[in-house]
């Protein structure tokens, strides 16, 4: 091959990778520049992307707008709670999954596959009405409960286990492991990449979540970051984008970090192909 | 130390009968080799005695004790399996240490234990390092010291040597039957490998499809199998059978037939073309066409070339007769005689 053909290839690539990285971005950028816009910026047409002079004050604005302590307590005990109740029924029902032949597995595990495709829009009429019936309405409970199994992450790390040679559960055995000893001494610290993925993937999708607390919360007490922010909108009859971009921006950043710290388990979670 | 003794015992995969009513004396302290070709059941045996696998009825002994219903970590057995089974994510120390840790042994007793055994498979400078920085032969000795630690009363080992390279497999070899002697305890060893079996075993199990076929010591095993299966599985090349009359058969050794350009005489001579030569360094082994079939033969003498025409003869106590159900015929037994006769007649009709 000539030289002049891998380069013109290199160059294509980079373009296009390039675009697709501004599809992403793209939005996200024009969060964090609104976020630092005067409310007559973000109406300029046409709209500017650098703010004249960043004005860090929105985010106080926003903060000030709402009992926003609550909303960031409240959505970080039900993002914690529910991953925590997560792991502690996942971890179990992969290990079962993966390494126990018994009656009825094949049909349980496509129940477990089935509540994976499922729609929580659905279900959300009869979880509300089970949630207002047991009249804990008042609490955070009813934004934990429902989640407190997660088919998708028995699924991954079922897979996950699966890779675990035989032998070394049989190794375990022999060296007078008991189960759970086997599952916390040796399956868990081999599925890091794992955990992390789908502990990860449940802080996002919970974090962000809007739905649900919006179906199920009625006061300020129990509302979550998400109704905060999106109540930031209702507060003057007219859209403060600026100050709800801010608002946005608050409620991105812990994903970000997590995101930062987990990147390279999660990497891993999906290039690993078992152990030499 | 411990003998171990299997009673009856059968197992069944998917209604297929994969051992069936087998009996078997493994010698308290002896070095036992389990060897067959794959499928045999050699390992499932193995993994039943560890308790890996439970059998589908029968009683398992040992030392004396039922431990038919006896989970696999309180057995007193320590198992050395095929790809080493070292726990990756711990350290060397870990690894070794698992298994006293879980049978709460004190932690000075502990370290000192992990120690001394390091020290004797030389793996001290390596105790802190992850098993992902350690070659084959030290993954090898890992997996020995992880035994060796629990001062186990039997020592399972399921074909230890196969992942290893040709050079390092002839050294751990010898270093496996030095450990055999210095621990004096039950050695149990699965190989499909009749070259390890032999080297190693006091005594050498040959199974197929599910059977015993013979329980001797490698010599006895060698000079009188008990039928032609044994008599071509052990031995490189094989054991030469050829069919007579009546389906019984004869066969020789390759080194039991002398070979010359001159005519021979013997209990069995043939005249035949050499058609392969593979030259060993110490030895040649030919591949001989006759009118009785084609023959290996072992020779020091590495002078004959293919295409030379060649006489071969086999004295009487070098042959081996087999019946129409394949058991050899001692010659005490009154069909020896009638063998004899039979290969004459062949030989002179």
């Amino acid at each position: 091959m000539t030289q002049v053909f891998p380069i013109a290839r290199r160059v294509l690539e980079y373009v296009l990778k390039l675009c697709l990285l501004m599809v992403f971005i793209f939005p996200f950028l024009w969060m964090i520049s609104t976020s630092l816009q005067t409310f007559r910026e973000t109406l300029a047409y046409p709209p500017t992307l650098v703010p004249a002079v960043p004005q860090f004050v929105n985010y106080l604005t926003a903060l000030e707008a709402g009992p926003f302590g609550t909303y960031f307590k409240n959505s970080i005990i039900i993002t914690l709670s529910i991953i925590v109740m997560q792991m502690v029924v996942l971890i179990p029902a992969a290990y079962g999954f993966a390494k126990y032949s018994f009656r009825g597995s094949g049909f349980l595990f496509s129940l477990v596959l089935l509540a994976f495709m499922i729609p929580g829009q659905v279900t959300f009429i009869p979880v509300y009405l089970m949630m207002a019936d047991w009249g804990i309405g008042r609490t955070l409970l009813p934004q934990i409960i429902p989640f407190m199994t997660n088919a998708f992450g028995i699924f991954l790390l079922r897979q996950y286990f699966k890779q675990v040679p035989e032998e070394l559960i049989e190794a375990a055995r022999l060296d007078n492991a008991s189960e759970l000893k086997i599952l916390w001494k040796l399956m868990l610290p081999m599925s890091k990449p794992a955990l992390a993925t789908i502990a990860l993937f449940s802080f996002v999708s919970h974090w962000n979540d809007y739905f649900w607390p919006l179906v199920m919360t009625d006061s300020a007490a129990v509302r979550p970051l998400t109704i905060g922010i999106a109540m930031l909108r209702e507060t003057e009859g007219i859209s403060n984008w600026h100050v709800i971009m801010a608002g946005n921006v608050i409620l991105v950043l812990p994903i970000l970090l997590v995101y930062i710290f987990c990147s390279k388990q999660i990497v891993k979670a999906f290039v690993y192909s078992g152990i030499k | 130390m411990a003998s171990i003794q299997l009673k009856q015992i059968t197992k069944t995969f998917d209604k297929h009968d994969v051992i069936k009513d087998l009996n078997l004396d493994i010698e308290d302290g002896k070095f036992t080799v389990l060897v067959g070709p794959s499928g045999c059941g050699k390992t499932t045996l193995l993994r039943m005695i560890a308790g890996l696998e439970v059998q589908t009825s029968g009683q398992i002994y040992v030392g004396g004790k039922d431990v038919s219903k006896v989970a696999p970590g309180q057995r007193g057995i320590a198992m050395v399996f095929q790809n080493y089974a070292i726990y990756p994510t711990m350290s060397v120390r870990e690894n070794i240490e698992f298994g006293l840790k879980n049978n709460k042994v004190p932690k000075a007793e502990r370290t000192e234990l992990v120690e001394g055994i390091a020290e004797t498979v030389g793996l001290s400078d390596y105790l802190d390092r992850k098993p992902s920085t350690l070659s084959g032969g030290q993954r090898q000795r890992v997996a020995l010291a992880r035994a060796m630690v629990k001062k186990p009363a039997v020592f399972l080992m399921d074909e230890p040597l196969s992942n290893l390279d040709a050079k390092l497999r002839v050294q751990m070899r010898i270093e496996l039957i030095e450990l055999h002697k210095k621990l004096g305890t039950t050695f149990v060893y699965v190989t499909h490998d009749q070259v390890e079996a032999m080297s190693m075993a006091d005594k050498i199990v040959l199974m197929n499809k599910g059977e015993i076929q013979q329980e001797a010591p490698p010599e006895v095993m060698y000079h009188t199998p008990s039928n032609a299966f044994t008599a071509q599985f052990i031995g490189v090349p094989p054991m030469n059978i050829s069919a007579m009359s009546d389906g019984f058969s004869f066969g020789f050794r390759p080194e039991s037939a002398s070979l010359s350009k001159e005519k021979l005489l013997g209990a069995f001579a043939a005249h035949g073309r050499i058609v392969t030569r593979e030259m060993l360094g110490s030895e040649t082994i030919y591949q001989l066409k006759t009118e009785h079939g084609s023959f290996m033969i072992k020779s020091i003498d590495d002078s004959f070339r293919v295409d030379d025409e060649v006489h071969i003869a086999v004295k009487q106590d070098k042959l081996h007769f087999f019946d129409a159900r394949q058991k050899r015929i001692a010659p005490s037994e009154p069909a020896y005689e009638q063998s004899l006769d039979l290969l004459r007649g062949r030989r002179y009709g």
